[in-house]
């Protein structure tokens, strides 16, 4: 290594180190700052419940005489309401549900627009499952600095995520089942599979190599191994031999993650494959996440409209939404050095993620599969902050505009 | 789930455009309605070859009906009105500032992208203090006229700057407003909720037509008086009551004053939920309920994300005012006040506005021709994409990302993906012989052998009959080309 090369990494160290304590400074700030009882969700009360309205003028003004006071309009919230319900779409099951995971977990349930809760709460938090691969990958930089301790041990991985970076579920990525890469066989996928569920009691989501035949293949060895866990397959996708896939994820009760590019009548038609031979409730769809900046505005778009169109009553979109959150490390902008005024990467990158995660969580998702514990983190709050209820302090919030910083 | 999953833009696109749908407000509007208004001469002065193709680029907002010269004649004026109040928009287009540099904010037709397209990103304003040093206030607007990003062929940039009165002091805020006029064009917005401070800063910029901040249920009859005197728009500040917020913009209206911005509070942390809602309940109001009084621009605020800040470090109160901003730019602000200038929490909010504002009816092209990547030689791999820009720059990003030294020609397909394009006929051998012929690419390869993507498989025969070139069918998803490269080219040469 050259010397150059080796004053970079020096410093690229102390700025990681000094990136990471501020992160761990982030989350004791915000856990201060933020307290909410489980189940402290309270009704929502529109904003005019607050402050008491100004009285009007009751004698009619002399046409373009200006006000001397205040003129009281209407406001009425403007509430719909709509024919169409997301099913409630349970992942993972305990001891007394059939399986071994520590609890399970709802997503699903919207019978208005993400976060339109002025009109519904939100009947169950988005929640968000961290990637877990099964061999070393190459990563972002901003990525790898949390993770390579544990990179190639999956259950290791899998125990971090969890315990430190507050996963909701895993995922493990069974990419090293992948006939181009280490092919390994279902068994051995099964094994990676069964020490992870050993190390950690979330619910699980198993993830495939992307080859449509090994994938099922795989699949079904770990559907009939874990049979009764409600793990969810991620993903099926309409090269494969969904017939097959639906049965045995129905015989071994499971959940399947129904996957299409960014195309809504796709995402129909793959729903409506499945409806053969699985219930509803035991489906959820994946419609594609892009990177910010590399087509998040289809991604968006595409997801809230099969939203919006499930809400209105299309059956066949009326799903919890899954993202591949993690894609966002596709666009360049977040992993890549750049000049000095666009770093340190260490923050572009995390925050590349959450804004990629953002965006989709006001079209509608539920479930986020994440990368980076920092965007992990934010996520998390931010959704613990839209489900309290808290009210904003209007008399305090005046005090911006002067305020001293 | 992978990283490079095989995303089918092209599919999505013909999609969208079948399933368009123009509304306006609550009322639809088709191009019959529009036709019906117009003078019906067929005269071509439009540039259109009748009046019902100009009726049809009119609806989709693509023309402005001024356009028509005859409409606007004195026997067509109840007609003109007709349309004008017909294709007004849901929140009403307000311009700040004056100049080249003056902004247009609102305009907004939808309250869904899908729905049509949304007009006029957000604005993004930079603050400064009248107690900041002259050297840091020179220091911030030459950072916020510099910034500048190219993505995806658009420069993205920073629009405005907003001058803060700290010190409630007219005298002190007049002289930074002056410095300010001085020294940049971008439009301004002043702040405070002190008329007499707001006065002083408005006598030293008095033809800039700047953002008024803003008028409260306690100030709102100066802050009215100061709009109509210096003709400015004025924002109306009734944090987390929208009723107020309505109230007070009907007063403002019955007081004289049309352009007005609102501002129902940006709350971080607490409240984060009513920020959603209002900003939510607000921009339906206007565009599904045709609520006039709530019809206009509203004014996001994540650099709120500041107060009581002094204790915690700040790259995590910047952090903060980032993913704030997002969520505005998401859920309709048209204006946002940030403190941060940090590229890198600048950075993603810029990117994510030029997406939630990109036409979702139009594909979106690059310009096509040769591009090099790395530093090719005569060996190096010939490929070729379509012009659509999201094929295009994810196929530059794969050979970048892999360091691969090559050329890209980039075919024009009037902004088609590659399997749309085949289908449709965009994409043919004709002209991708062409396009070899004219990139000039002969002259800079020894070999005569050229990668085309999975997806244009078969054109393969035709492709080699007309240029005379080896054609060798690469992958269909362009994260493979590093791969494909590797095993086949090398193996090739």
């Amino acid at each position: 290594m050259s010397e150059k090369e080796n004053k970079e990494d020096i410093a690229g160290l102390k700025l990681d180190q000094r990136i990471l304590e501020l992160l761990a400074k982030l989350q004791e700030i915000e856990l201060e700052d933020f307290e909410m009882e489980v189940g402290d969700l309270e009704i929502w009360l529109h904003p005019g419940a607050i402050v008491a309205p100004p009285v009007a003028p009751s004698k009619v003004l002399p046409a373009k005489a200006k006000p001397t006071q205040i003129v009281e309009a209407e406001f009425i919230l403007p509430i719909e309401t709509y024919p169409g319900r997301v099913v409630e779409v349970k992942l993972g099951a305990t001891k007394s549900e059939g399986g071994t995971r520590g609890k399970s977990i709802v997503i699903g349930g919207e019978s208005a627009p993400a976060f339109y809760t002025f009109e519904k709460p939100t009947p169950n938090p988005p929640v968000i499952s961290l990637d877990v691969f099964d061999m070393e990958v190459p990563l972002a930089k901003a990525v790898k600095m949390h993770v390579k301790d544990v990179m190639g041990d999956p259950a290791a991985w899998a125990k971090l995520a969890v315990e430190k970076f507050e996963a909701d579920l895993i995922t493990i990525h069974l990419i090293s089942v992948d006939p181009l890469l280490k092919n390994a066989s279902p068994k051995e996928a099964v094994k990676t599979v069964e020490e992870v569920a050993q190390a950690v009691d979330v619910p699980l989501i198993i993830g495939g190599c992307g080859d449509p035949n090994k994938d099922a293949d795989v699949f079904e060895e770990v559907a009939e191994t874990f049979a009764g866990e409600r793990f969810l397959i991620s993903s099926i996708t309409r090269d494969m031999d969904v017939e097959r896939c639906a049965k045995f994820i129905k015989k071994n009760g499971h959940v399947a993650l129904s996957f299409t590019p960014m195309d809504m009548n796709l995402q129909r038609e793959l729903n409506r494959k499945l409806y053969d031979f699985l219930p509803k409730e035991d489906i959820v769809m994946d419609l594609t996440t892009a990177a910010l900046g590399y087509g998040l505005d289809y991604a968006f778009t595409n997801m809230e409209r099969a939203r919006l169109a499930a809400l209105m009553g299309d059956p066949e979109l009326a799903h919890p939404m899954s993202s591949g959150t993690t894609n966002a490390w596709a666009a360049r902008e977040a992993w890549m050095k750049m000049a000095p005024e666009w770093e340190p990467r260490e923050l572009r990158g995390p925050l590349w993620e959450v804004v990629t995660a953002l965006t989709l969580l006001l079209a509608g998702v539920d479930l986020f599969m994440m990368m980076h514990p920092a965007a992990v983190k934010t996520m998390k709050d931010l959704i613990r902050q839209l489900m309290s209820g808290s009210r904003g302090n209007s008399e305090r919030l005046l005090e911006w505009v002067s305020m001293k910083i | 789930m992978g990283f490079h999953e095989n995303i089918d833009f092209g599919a999505f696109r013909a999609m969208s455009e079948r399933e368009i749908k123009v509304k306006v407000g609550v009322k639809e509007l088709s191009p019959i309605d529009v036709y019906k208004l117009l003078p019906k001469i067929n005269c071509k002065e439009c540039g259109e070859e009748n009046c019902m193709a100009f009726a049809t680029k009119v609806v989709n907002r693509e023309v402005q009906i001024e356009k028509c010269p005859p409409l606007l004649k004195k026997e067509h004026e109840k007609a003109y009105k007709q349309l004008k109040e017909m294709l007004k928009p849901a929140v009403k287009e307000i311009v700040i500032g004056a100049g080249e540099k003056a902004v247009k904010v609102g305009g907004k037709l939808v309250m869904y992208r899908h729905e049509l397209t949304y007009f006029n990103p957000t604005a993004i304003a930079i603050d400064v203090t009248d107690e900041m040093a002259e050297e840091e206030i020179l220091g911030r607007i030459k950072r916020t006229e510099e910034f500048e990003f190219e993505h995806i062929g658009q420069i993205l940039k920073l629009d405005m700057v907003a001058v803060r009165s700290t010190s409630n002091d007219p005298e002190k805020f007049k002289a930074t407003v002056k410095k300010v006029v001085e020294n940049t064009k971008l439009p301004l917005i002043l702040c405070s909720l002190n008329p007499d401070v707001l006065e002083a800063g408005l006598m030293a910029a008095p033809k800039a037509r700047p953002l008024l901040y803003a008028a409260t249920k306690d100030n709102w009859r100066e802050m009215a008086e100061l709009a109509l005197m210096y003709g400015c728009p004025l924002t109306v500040f009734a944090p987390n009551d929208v009723k107020t917020l309505k109230s007070l913009a009907k007063t403002l209206l019955e007081y004289g004053v049309e352009d007005l911005v609102l501002d129902p509070g940006t709350f971080y942390g607490e409240g984060l939920a009513d920020t959603l809602n209002n900003f939510t309940m607000i921009r339906r109001c206007a565009c599904k309920q045709g609520d006039e009084l709530l019809g206009f621009p509203l004014i996001g605020v994540p650099m709120v994300a500041w107060m009581d800040s002094a204790e915690t470090a700040k790259e995590i109160v910047t952090w903060r005012e980032a993913y704030l901003a997002a969520m505005l730019t998401v859920r309709f602000a048209d204006i946002l006040i940030m403190h941060s200038t940090d590229g890198w929490a600048l950075l993603p909010n810029i990117i994510l506005r030029q997406n939630i504002y990109t036409d979702p009816r139009k594909p979106v092209a690059v310009e096509p021709g040769l591009k090099a990547f790395g530093t090719p030689d005569e060996n190096a791999p010939v490929m070729f994409t379509t012009n659509f820009a999201l094929t295009y720059y994810t196929v530059a990003s794969d050979i970048e990302a892999a360091k691969i030294n090559a050329y890209l020609l980039v075919v024009d397909t009037e902004g088609i993906a590659v399997d749309s394009a085949v289908a449709g006929r965009k994409l043919t051998a004709e002209k991708v012989a062409d396009a070899i012929k004219a990139s000039g690419i002969e002259n800079k390869v020894k070999h005569r052998k050229l990668i085309i993507p999975g997806k244009a498989a078969r054109l393969s025969g035709e492709i080699e009959e007309l240029s005379g070139w080896q054609v060798l069918v690469g992958p269909r998803d362009s994260s493979e080309i590093p791969k494909y490269l590797q095993e086949k080219w090398q193996t090739q040469t």
